[in-house]
């Protein structure tokens, strides 16, 4: 059981690496744009809606919590610990994907989603495309994380409902957690990036 | 490897007192991101950003109890995602060094 | 080496029967089988491409193909052979099959995961596939912005999410193997008594891990700019298309190191096995397969020479490319250094042995040209570039797959195959090789540009010899298409050791039992124990 629970762990943090490698790759182009079109950059950041970006990262953060919490109920054996702070996480998951909805509604109809129906009226209507375009790219696949992350936590819980984890083996109930971890950090990045970057300088 | 780091069980109040503490930068971050400090706005945001995610990877995924093969493992995600970065920008900060159209 | 003696279990081949046993099995080597009938048919659709294009170089005029076909030819060529054949070609086959045994284990870390990743590999094809038929993709397997974005009208969205699905495959296979490698070793065997495949197939799923999701999130963010109208390489919304580059190469060139590092490993066990000899320099060429992985992820800049890269950047990507070539080196005199004086017998591996070797170093030497920016900016994309890297992916990876499928062959399947067929094999292998790339190098340095169907008539000479090579080269292929399948049917039965090869799965039966190992094993010897050591390993 030691030897397993050792190599699940080992094996999730590499995927990890690999998942840090993905967001990585967005991040590139996040970053190098940004050098080259600041203005348009704190433009496109100041559209975004702080107020729901900061909520979420509150509703992630709590998320994280009651993840961490029941990985400790399994630890010391305790299933109704594990099956509450398992559908608290599940909750918080979903609240964060329908703030999430709310928020692409609104950039809908605003037209700021890159493409045929982008407002071109807006002052670097191109290169604030290029902001959008990223902003969708990583909250759209960060969104993408949450699903799956969600819907492998339907998986534990109804395992953890069925008693199939004890003090001695809790291994997918801990793998799991160190993915839904890993994607509230991505978000910890993702907010002062995306949402903060240009509200020294005057929120719309 | 070890059988004795597995079994350690991080109390409840520890648990609560880094999820306050990631609830407190929060707050930091979107309070400093109102300040004007020019440059250093990015840099003051990822700092925050890094000491959040830090704690997250310590206390919430449990690394501190880890072997040090998974902080290597850490360690090393961080390093490639530098090299990504680096040799990238490495190219795009020099072209206008050579005072040649494209270069 | 071990106490594992082999006793008569039932083969890994024998039970249970049925498709479905197969299709749903946990067994890596029954898993190794599944890839290796995969990217056998993988491999001949891309030589059949291969074909094609020969065929249509013959001749100075475009006459065989138009040029819109010409270009959806070599991109599938390309697609098929990198993604679907080379990159899993010896970590799935042979390194599924040998790692757990060499680690002295029953199974990978994760066999389930093992299982999945060849579904998605399947899967991933059959995306591919699906552009083919919806009518092609011509990009080119590199996919450059702003064309595969913007311009080009073939189906590159669906070829691009194939490629990012079969990249998970190749995330879970490196994945496993690491996990294996630090965690499931048999006693005693400690990192400098493993063999030094394991070592190059380590190395392998590192670049594996930390180069594949970068690919994979580069082809999603083109399928995205076609499919949903976000920007990323746009030029017209400011965007830059050599972004790209630096994305796709970041994966790209450290997938080189995917395909020919497992290639180097199984030199390292051939040429101890044939020498009886240990290897040279056992840490050196250890370190060297580590050193190659990293150095790897430092060089993609010289695929940019002449992408509007600024020089400084050029400067620094260049010098670092020829850094590349010391590790290299090490293995190919330590593997030397081995030979000499070592009791070489001239069994059918010595022959995939010694062509590897000569052609791996004409790729790697021909490397440093390309490295040299001066130099690099007559030769870019011209046929020197496609001569130089099929030296390395052909002459060096699939001689050292050839290698070392006929090596573990009667390991594998537990039968012998014709002696004469496999020396012939190797034979015409080499000199088909070398007839139909040598000339590559000359037209290249002429100028002829590669990726054009037509060209002037002075260098038909040239071509067609490259052609007539490319016939004697699918002989060579094809040769062991038959022998290998007749010593299935007739082949006599391996003994457990029949090359008297060192190592962990020569001491069990050929075929292993599904288990691998009847008892626990220990390990008390270091790799290669031929003679009594007289190297001392620095460990």
């Amino acid at each position: 059981m030691e030897q397993q629970l050792e190599a699940s762990t080992l094996g999730m943090w590499v995927f990890l690496v690999t998942e840090v490698m993905f967001f990585g790759g967005m991040f590139m182009v996040y970053i190098l744009y940004r050098v080259l079109y600041p203005e348009a950059w704190v433009m496109g950041s100041n559209h975004l809606n702080v107020t729901l970006g900061a909520l979420n990262t509150g509703v992630l953060i709590c998320s994280s919590l009651t993840m961490a919490l029941a990985v400790r109920s399994a630890q010391i054996g305790s299933r109704s610990g594990q099956v509450v702070n398992l559908i608290l996480t599940i909750v918080l998951g979903s609240v964060f994907l329908i703030v999430k909805y709310f928020e692409y509604a609104e950039k809908f109809e605003h037209h700021l989603v890159p493409g045929p129906h982008f407002d071109m009226s807006l002052p670097e209507a191109p290169h604030q495309q290029l902001f959008f375009s990223i902003y969708f790219m990583l909250t759209g696949v960060h969104a993408a994380h949450m699903v799956v992350g969600i819907g492998l936590m339907l998986v534990i819980l109804t395992m953890a409902m069925r008693g199939r984890f004890s003090s001695s083996y809790y291994t997918p109930v801990e793998v799991s957690g160190l993915y839904w971890h890993f994607v509230d950090i991505v978000w910890i990045f993702l907010f002062p990036l995306l949402y903060l970057l240009g509200a020294h300088l005057g929120a719309h | 490897m070890s059988t004795e780091h597995a079994h350690v069980i991080t109390p409840v109040r520890t648990y609560v007192a880094i999820f306050a503490a990631l609830l407190v930068l929060t707050g930091l971050t979107y309070l400093v991101a109102l300040q004007d400090f020019g440059v250093m706005n990015t840099p003051i945001a990822l700092a925050v950003a890094l000491v959040k995610a830090s704690l997250v990877v310590i206390y919430f995924m449990g690394v501190r109890y880890n072997t040090p093969l998974t902080k290597v493992v850490v360690v090393a995600g961080f390093f490639w995602l530098l090299i990504l970065f680096g040799l990238t920008l490495n190219d795009y900060m020099t072209r206008h060094w050579m005072g040649v159209p494209g270069r | 080496m071990s106490h594992a003696i082999g006793t008569t279990g039932t083969s890994y081949l024998d039970a249970p029967h049925g498709l479905a046993s197969w299709l749903l099995t946990k067994d890596h080597k029954r898993i190794a089988m599944l890839y290796l009938i995969s990217i056998t048919i993988f491999f001949a659709v891309g030589a059949m491409f291969a074909a094609t294009i020969r065929a249509e170089l013959a001749t100075p005029q475009g006459d065989l193909l138009d040029s819109d076909m010409y270009n959806k030819i070599f991109t599938l060529h390309g697609v098929v052979m990198i993604f679907f054949f080379l990159i899993p070609s010896i970590p799935a086959v042979l390194g599924n099959f040998l790692l757990p045994i060499m680690c002295g284990t029953k199974d990978l870390a994760f066999p389930r995961i093992n299982l999945l990743s060849w579904y998605i590999f399947i899967a991933g094809a059959i995306i591919t596939l699906a552009a083919v038929f919806n009518g092609g993709v011509d990009t080119g397997w590199t996919f450059y912005t702003p064309y595969s974005s913007i311009a080009s009208e073939s189906s590159v969205t669906v070829a691009a999410l194939g490629v990012f699905v079969t990249g998970f495959s190749s995330i879970l296979t490196g994945l496993n193997f690491i996990v294996t490698v630090h965690r499931m070793r048999a006693p005693g065997l400690t990192w400098f008594r493993l063999p030094l495949f394991v070592w190059a197939i380590y190395a392998t799923s590192l670049v594996m891990i930390l180069g594949t999701p970068v690919v994979a999130i580069t082809v999603l963010l083109v399928a995205a700019e076609r499919a949903l109208h976000l920007g990323f390489f746009d030029p017209t919304r400011g965007g830059d298309p050599v972004l790209f580059q630096h994305l796709f190469w970041f994966y790209s060139h450290p997938a080189v190191y995917i395909m020919i590092l497992p290639a180097m490993g199984v030199m390292s066990e051939l040429v101890a096995a044939v020498s009886r000899k240990q290897v040279f320099g056992y840490s050196f060429v250890a370190f060297s397969s580590l050193a190659i992985a990293v150095l790897g992820f430092l060089v993609w800049g010289h695929h940019l020479f002449v992408s509007s890269q600024s020089i400084y950047a050029g400067l620094v990507f260049s010098i670092i490319t020829m850094l590349v070539a010391v590790p290299s080196a090490v293995k190919t005199f330590n593997w030397t250094a081995t030979m000499y004086k070592g009791s070489v017998t001239w069994e059918s591996p010595t022959y995939w042995v010694v062509g590897f070797m000569g052609l791996f170093t004409i790729g790697g030497l021909t490397g440093l040209f390309l490295a040299t920016m001066g130099l690099d900016i007559h030769l870019t994309d011209t046929y020197f570039v496609v001569a130089h890297f099929h030296y390395i992916m052909v002459g060096g990876a699939i001689m050292g797959y050839l290698g070392g499928m006929h090596f573990w062959w009667p390991k594998m399947t537990g039968r012998l195959y014709s002696e004469a067929g496999a020396k012939a094999s190797a034979i015409l292998v080499f000199v088909g090789f070398n007839l139909t790339f040598f000339p590559q190098f000359l037209l290249g340095y002429m100028g002829m540009p590669r990726r054009y169907h037509a060209y002037p008539p002075e260098w038909q000479v040239l071509n067609v010899l490259s052609s007539a090579g490319a016939s004697v080269l699918a002989i060579g292929y094809l040769l062991p298409a038959f022998y290998l399948t007749y010593s299935l049917i007739k082949g006599a039965k391996a003994p457990a050791n029949p090359w008297g090869a060192k190592g962990l799965e020569w001491t069990i039966p050929s075929p292993p039992p599904t288990f691998n190992f009847e008892d626990d094993v220990v390990v008390d010897e270091p790799a290669y124990n031929y003679k009594p050591a007289r190297e001392v390993h620095v460990g």
